[in-house]
């Protein structure tokens, strides 16, 4: 009935690991019992409809959520067991590009992206100055955009920012939660084709949350779904779907084959039947 | 035990077993409330001690810094002036006619000086900057939290606490005290020109009343209140901004608590420590002038 694919990678060789992990808000269960593994240089994509989990897995990935129960390990350390300053340094180690790109405000474009490189290296102004160039012109931006603030610019000029900031540190993974979401489809395959040259001049590893299936095509290695456990049956895995994504058109679950194709199908029918008995 | 026994109503009853039900609501509601309190305090608690904690092993960098002391200190600057110069004016009018029924409008100096320096121009400055400094930290931080801006922080290895919060703690509790002298200032300079130039109450005798009844320690009184009014609005404005619900409605709800829960706080504060300054003051000079 369902099709749970098990990775088929070495959990030794895993960058991330997650066992059994759960996570609770108030007495809402947002997840439930996931057990994932991404092996090195490997690009997952996490798909899934809307409220099921996907960027609480991202935040509790970087350490941002704690588990309510299991455990997250990054390069086989337990995040849970780690000390403050530990988890900050291992973090250097992760580049996130947020949904809204989260940049701040009151810097400049260019401080923005200097700022992990100011935190945690004592490199100089001229280098830090000649490297923030560097990674702007990575992800398409011109020059003249570092002097401007975060509201001046579109919003695929501030995920191509956001970028570039996740990238200061030359992160080790890369985490990206709904990069295309908002933009045209375009820009969206702009950001696709930044995140698959990414992958080709840096070796990262990457996490892309995403609920855009074109996304999840063009970027993945491998694709999870995940489903709303309000909808599932007691018992029912969570993961709905593991595996390459050229495969997942032929997953035997109608859920998967439903949101892959885009269809409303029996949400539709839960939906009008949840208004008509209001 | 027959009179306990009867004195539970029968379950069978059923208006009797709904009044029990109401109160057992009630009593639920009520002890829900009352651990959201503690659990509150609690963080609260906590939230301000690594404030500390941060500010006792490494500041922040003087970049973060310039600009909060800019935002806290020199653009308050006018509205705190003001605030005090029209509290002192207005003291001398309502004071002003009483006083020289009595016939002694001369005494209105030591009156109106001691009030301000001791209570009024702390207190009044800390709440317009609970105002101005608490609610607009709260809103900057709370719209933060809502656009995953302090998530971003953390995500690249830098404690919010430290780049965030201890610059603004730093900047009230360093600024504020230094706003209360200029609001006093500001305060004793209008109760002074509307007193002697308007009113006519002899200058000589104004100033040798302020003199002999305002001393140093009623000075330091209200600078020592003012330092813990500055660390309140500081905590209690960051604290609400970092604990913001979603969207816009809860950032302004994060910044309309944050005035109330300083304010409340201020006035609590200036009623401990001024009970706390008074015996220290009184063991120290038992013999020390009285106005009347």
């Amino acid at each position: 009935m369902v099709t749970a694919a098990t990775t088929t990678s070495d959990p030794r060789e895993s960058l991330v690991r997650l066992e059994r992990v759960g996570v609770d808000f108030a007495r809402q269960r947002v997840l439930r019992d996931i057990d994932l593994a991404i092996p090195r240089g490997q690009t997952l994509a996490i798909i899934g409809e809307s409220g099921c989990g996907k960027t609480v897995l991202l935040k509790t990935i970087i350490g941002l959520l704690r588990p309510s129960r299991g455990m997250v390990y990054f390069d086989g350390k337990n995040l849970a067991q780690l000390r403050e300053k530990e988890m900050t340094r291992q973090r250097t180690r992760f580049g996130f590009l947020f949904q809204q790109a989260a940049l701040f405000d009151s810097m400049t474009i260019a401080q923005n992206v200097a700022f992990p490189l100011r935190q945690h290296t004592a490199k100089r102004p001229e280098e830090i100055r000649r490297i923030v160039l560097a990674r702007l012109a990575e992800v398409g931006l011109p020059e003249n955009v570092a002097l401007k603030k975060p509201a001046e610019l579109s919003g695929g000029m501030r995920k191509r920012v956001g970028l570039a900031r996740a990238l200061a540190l030359e992160p080790e993974i890369i985490l990206y939660d709904e990069p295309t979401t908002g933009l045209d489809p375009i820009m969206g395959d702009v950001i696709n084709e930044l995140i698959v040259g990414t992958r080709q001049q840096h070796p990262v590893t990457s996490i892309v949350v995403t609920h855009d299936m074109r996304t999840a095509r063009k970027v993945a290695d491998r694709v999870v779904m995940l489903y709303p456990i309000a909808r599932l049956e007691p018992g029912e895995p969570q993961i709905l779907y593991d595996g390459p994504p050229e495969r997942i058109e032929h997953a035997l679950d109608r859920r998967v084959s439903q949101f892959v194709r885009g269809e409303a199908g029996e949400r539709l029918m839960e939906m009008r039947q949840h208004n008509g008995g209001e | 035990m027959p009179q306990i026994a009867n004195s539970i109503p029968n379950s069978d009853h059923p208006a009797a077993s709904s009044v029990v039900a109401v109160i057992v609501d009630w009593i639920a509601d009520l002890g829900g409330v009352v651990v959201d309190w503690v659990i509150g305090l609690g963080n609260i608690s906590t939230f301000a001690l690594r404030t500390v904690g941060w500010l006792t092993t490494r500041l922040p960098r003087k970049e973060t810094i310039l600009p909060n002391f800019y935002q806290i200190g020199v653009l308050s600057l006018p509205v705190v002036a003001l605030t005090g110069t029209f509290i002192g004016m207005v003291l001398v009018v309502q004071s002003y006619v009483q006083f020289r029924n009595l016939h002694l409008e001369a005494k209105l100096g030591a009156v109106i000086n001691m009030s301000l320096v001791r209570e009024l121009g702390p207190v009044l400055a800390a709440t317009m900057l609970a105002g101005r400094v608490g609610s607009s930290m709260a809103a900057e931080l709370g719209t933060m939290r809502v656009t995953e801006q302090i998530d971003a922080l953390v995500s690249m290895g830098a404690n919010p606490i430290h780049y965030l919060v201890v610059p603004r703690f730093l900047g009230c509790l360093l600024l504020i005290p230094a706003l209360t002298v200029m609001a006093d200032f500001m305060g004793v300079a209008g109760a002074f020109f509307y007193a002697v130039y308007l009113l006519g109450i002899d200058a000589h005798h104004y100033l040798e009343n302020s003199q002999h009844f305002v001393g140093n320690f009623d000075l330091f009184a209200g600078l020592f209140k003012s330092l813990f009014f500055g660390a309140a609005i500081a905590v209690i404005g960051c604290y609400r901004g970092f604990n913001c619900d979603p969207g816009a409605e809860g950032v302004g709800r994060a910044a309309t608590t944050a005035f109330v829960y300083s304010f409340v706080m201020i006035l609590l504060l200036d009623l401990l420590l001024g009970i706390a300054l008074d015996g220290i003051y009184f063991t120290l000079w038992p013999e020390a002038p009285k106005l009347f």
